[in-house]
């Protein structure tokens, strides 16, 4: 598909969806709320912090809830896409550039250059930005706000606002509505609140690591950093519960979950990431590639990521584990055959049960589990102490922080929302989505029910698929989507205009299945094309 | 090699080329003075109103064609020659065919109405008459009102259209309700309302006397017949229906009456020809349906049933039970089965609706046996394939209304209304036995 937008053959200006004037006052507020925040870089320095901070806020909040209010609820309740590729800022327009670009540099400056928003340096006091928040820092957790905490403020404020707004664009439409209500639930309590609050609790004799718990491996591909595992088990019972927690929520809950609901239990309504991407991002949900060769490109990075991800975490637990079996049952070799082992396991059921699924794919599967397991021996026989393959494990997991978890979920993943979709991230670098992803497609109730022979192939699903999934090419074909990268956000059956699609759980049987000839037809004729 | 050229490159031509395709080895060209490439018309709506673009109602990505050795001509076809088995193009290129597809759809129905030619007025059919409506009413300062004539689908996508760019929008419909020689008057009464609450000037019993037009040949109103009212207006739109785009096929040995008359087979009098979708006429009727069939869906099954005829294992094209979708603003629409305006004798409605005014059902079934005969539906999504496997098995309205449920297919989480609709159905029931 075509990428170049706002090309409307309007001989006058394409764009009629201009602002109401209350919109425009709620724009003016929201600007002014933003603006205050800009002057504290320039040094302004504010008598009344928790007054210019509360009034920054409550101006965005204010701003963005009166032009929801005004855009949605003054019309009827139902699907509010008029015009959406005419508004410049969500068809690459020129304030669609301009947002991405402001974005991305607030990224870039977040993740390395810190300073600049007024982060202090050792032990000095904040200024600028980071200064502002400073007052709702010493309420939450009693110290300094850090650029973490600013973001983290920034990022839950995003989620509940927009969430509101798009609460309110979904009135008709109870599981949107419930899904938003959870991951604005989970932003705020489980992403920010608790985390702050927990910091609060450490003294000098015990300490938990910043810990948002709905973060699962491989997402905090740091959770089982020495430090942490250190930390925890020195906080004794309650830092032991969070270990295994961890461990838990990797093999036993996710996998429960996914089963039964799919990837979306996760994606869309627990996932911070998902979060913004659903609230703050919904805008920008159609401008992901829909093209074949997008999807090629995707399920070689995605995949490539957990390959790294898992090889990187087996290297960095690898690192700190000790040799002698007599301190610790859990030694460098067990682990190394542990991962094998689960590897090896996992490998062998999906050949064993899945292998006409994946079909091409199982090579390709193959070719990876062995790349794998090649490494794991040789780390074996090639690692020093501290050392995987020569290579510093501290180097490897700073890259993959550095590549993935600065430069892809966030400089690329939400810095370019406007330009390349809301779910660039999710879609293209996400090892967790990845992961729940294949078990979705292998093995999981979920799918996406196409509704016999009602499609008209009109395009909105695909369209409006924030993952860039051709949902037309499937139900067209009277065909369930059962998609790896599905996060469930439901957009599609909410958009088809002839009620298509329907996101269920349901039995693993005729969960994939393809018919050449759709209902409506002949009977004679779809049982003679359909059973091959 | 046999070559196989399709006229058309609608969802019939297309699905026919595709299942040809995945059936054989045949050569295969499509020629459509349309578009170069296969788009969904479905979904013209969606370009005007912003949801999409072109590109997006495209449903194959452009190198679909050449990689299934499908392959596309650009260009009006301006003859066909049944006897040498030749086409001739606007440049006068020739071309020779060994089987001939007709698919070439409908043209926008015009009745004679004084004006109907003038400049700013279109129909709501093809690619040209989008581009059109973008021209005259690229936003409401350009056109200032747009009246639209005539009460169906088109028409009332054309009135959405419309609203989008906040273009006030005239509606005239001949009939006393909104489409209501094919809905239930409870079901078009719900309509009718509903399209009045979206500010749409809604005129009911209103027939279109003339169109008025400018010194530059532009429409610029229209006269009521009813009440001799003149509306101003930029934009005439008429969506009177449509009838077979066979001007074309009519200076040919091709026989046609209001479309080309095909057999059950989709084959015309001429030996290689065949035609389907809403340009084809079958020669007797198929059950309820009507001879000429202008929807997707049939052109779609005419597609696929015509491809195995084609490749060797001839098949009648024998549609299954009826079934059919529309939108209207915000109220859903499927129906599976026949549910007439007007029962027949023997045939009774049974009619929910919800008191939002966004929803409602309605039933016809024969009311000695209390078989169910089919189902309108406004708001709630049902399930095509349970609807589908009733009918076959031709169970009692009572059966449908008990296990309503298990047709259901709205969202997750969506508020059900089965217990609602079987105490209204034990209801009138109760109240008819009394």
């Amino acid at each position: 598909m075509s990428t170049k937008t706002n090309s409307s053959m309007s001989l006058a200006k394409p764009d009629s969806q201009t602002l109401s004037k209350t919109q425009k006052i709620a724009v003016a507020l929201g600007i002014v709320g933003l603006f205050i925040m800009a002057l504290t870089l320039f040094n302004v320095d504010f008598p009344n912090k928790p007054l210019f901070l509360s009034l920054s806020l409550g101006l965005i909040t204010a701003g963005t809830i009166m032009f929801s209010n005004n855009a949605y609820l003054t019309k009827q309740a139902g699907i509010k896409n008029d015009g959406v590729w005419f508004k410049s800022i969500a068809s690459r327009g020129l304030w669609g550039w301009a947002l991405g670009i402001v974005l991305t540099l607030f990224y870039i400056v977040l993740y390395f250059k810190a300073e600049w928003l007024g982060l202090a340096a050792d032990g000095g006091a904040n200024g600028g930005l980071v200064a502002l928040f400073d007052p709702l820092s010493r309420l939450l957790n009693g110290g300094p706000a850090s650029q973490w905490f600013v973001y983290g403020t920034l990022y839950t404020v995003a989620i509940l606002v927009f969430g509101y707004k798009f609460m309110l664009k979904y009135r008709h439409n109870r599981y949107e509505q419930l899904r938003t209500i959870s991951v604005m639930f989970f932003q705020l309590a489980f992403a920010f609140l608790i985390p702050e609050f927990m910091a609060r609790l450490n003294s000098e004799t015990f300490s938990l690591p910043y810990y948002d718990l709905k973060n699962i491996w491989p997402l905090n591909f740091y959770n089982f950093d020495k430090y942490r595992v250190d930390s925890m088990i020195e906080a004794g019972d309650i830092g032991l519960a969070f270990l295994i927690f961890g461990i838990v929520s990797i093999f036993v809950i996710s996998p429960i979950l996914t089963y039964k609901y799919g990837k979306r239990w996760y994606c869309s309504w627990v996932c911070g990431c998902g979060g913004l991407a659903e609230t703050a991002g919904d805008p920008f949900r159609h401008l992901s590639d829909k093209s074949q060769f997008a999807w090629k490109v995707e399920r070689w990075v995605v995949h490539s990521v957990v390959v790294f991800v898992t090889l990187m975490t087996t290297a960095v637990i690898y690192s700190y584990l000790g040799n002698d079996s007599s301190k610790y049952w859990l030694t460098k070799d067990v682990f190394l055959l542990g991962v094998a082992g689960l590897l090896t396991v996992v490998f062998a059921l999906v050949m064993l049960f899945k292998r006409k699924e994946l079909a091409k794919d199982a090579q390709y599967g193959a070719i990876g589990y062995f790349v794998i397991i090649m490494v794991l021996i040789g780390m074996h026989y090639f690692s020093g102490t501290k050392n995987v393959f020569l290579v510093d494990t501290y180097f490897l997991k700073s890259s993959y922080g550095f590549l993935i978890g600065a430069i892809f979920s966030g400089v690329i993943g939400v810095g370019f929302y406007p330009i390349f979709g809301n779910r660039v991230w999710c879609r293209f670098g996400c090892p967790m989505a990845a992961m729940l992803g294949f078990q979705q497609r292998l093995f999981s109730k979920f799918r996406i029910t196409t509704n016999g022979g009602q499609c008209i192939s009109c395009g909105n699903c695909s369209t409006y698929c924030e993952m860039g999934i051709d949902v037309r090419a499937y139900a067209q074909k009277g065909e369930n989507i059962v998609r790896s990268s599905c996060v469930g956000c439901g957009i599609c059956a909410a958009v088809c205009p002839r009620g298509v699609l329907k996101l269920e759980n349901d039995s693993m049987n005729g969960r994939i299945n393809s018919n050449d000839i759709l209902l409506g037809n002949d009977v004679d004729l779809m049982d003679l094309v359909n059973q091959k | 090699m046999e070559h196989i050229v399709i006229i058309g490159n609608g969802i019939s031509g297309i699905t026919a080329a595709r299942h040809i395709r995945k059936l054989s080895d045949k050569k295969i060209t499509i020629i459509s003075a349309e578009t170069e490439h296969f788009f969904s018309r479905t979904a013209l709506m969606y370009i005007y109103m912003g949801h999409m673009k072109y590109e997006h109602t495209k449903p194959y990505e452009d190198s679909f064609w050449k990689k299934n050795r499908i392959d596309l001509k650009f260009g009006l076809v301006t003859a066909i020659n049944t006897e040498h088995k030749s086409l001739q193009l606007e440049n006068n290129e020739n071309m020779q065919y060994d089987k001939l597809i007709v698919a070439t759809g409908s043209i926008s129905n015009k009745f004679g109405w004084k004006g109907q030619d003038l400049k700013s007025v279109i129909g709501l059919y093809s690619k040209q008459d989008l581009d059109q409506l973008e021209a005259i009413a690229p936003n409401n300062e350009v056109c200032q009102r747009a009246v639209v004539v005539g009460g169906g689908l088109i028409g009332i996508e054309l009135a959405e259209m419309l609203h989008t760019r906040k273009i006030p929008v005239t509606f005239l419909v001949r009939e006393e309700r909104f489409w209501d020689g094919v809905l239930p008057r409870g079901d078009a009464d719900m309509l009718g309302r509903h399209i009045l609450s979206h500010g749409i000037d809604l005129r009911l019993n209103s027939n279109l006397s003339e169109i008025t037009s400018d010194a530059h040949g532009n429409a610029n109103g229209v006269i009521i017949a009813e009440t001799g009212e003149t509306i101003s207006c930029n934009l005439v739109g008429l969506t009177a229906g449509v009838s077979p785009n066979i001007g074309l096929i009519k200076s040919t040995a091709i026989e046609t009456d209001r479309g080309v008359l095909v057999n059950r087979y989709l084959e015309t009098n001429v030996k290689d020809v065949y035609a389907i979708g809403d340009c084809a006429q079958q020669r007797e009727p198929i059950g309820n349906r009507k001879p000429i069939e202008a929807v997707w869906y049939t052109g779609r099954m005419m597609g696929e049933a015509l491809a195995q005829t084609i490749c060797g294992n001839r098949m009648a094209y024998n549609p299954g039970h009826w079934f059919n979708s529309a939108k209207f603003f915000d109220i859903e629409y499927q129906t599976y089965g026949w549910v007439f305006a007007t029962p027949k004798k023997g045939y009774a409605h049974f009619h929910w609706k919800h008191d939002d005014g966004q929803k409602c059902i309605t039933i016809e079934y024969q009311e000695a046996s209390n078989i169910f005969l089919g189902i309108n539906t406004f708001g709630i999504r049902m399930r095509h394939e349970v609807f589908d496997r009733w009918l076959t098995e031709q169970r009692t309205t009572d059966y449908v209304i008990k296990n309503l449920k298990e047709a259901n297919f709205d969202p997750e989480f969506y508020k059900t209304f089965e217990e609602e609709i079987n105490n209204a159905y034990k209801y009138q029931f109760k109240m008819a036995y009394r």
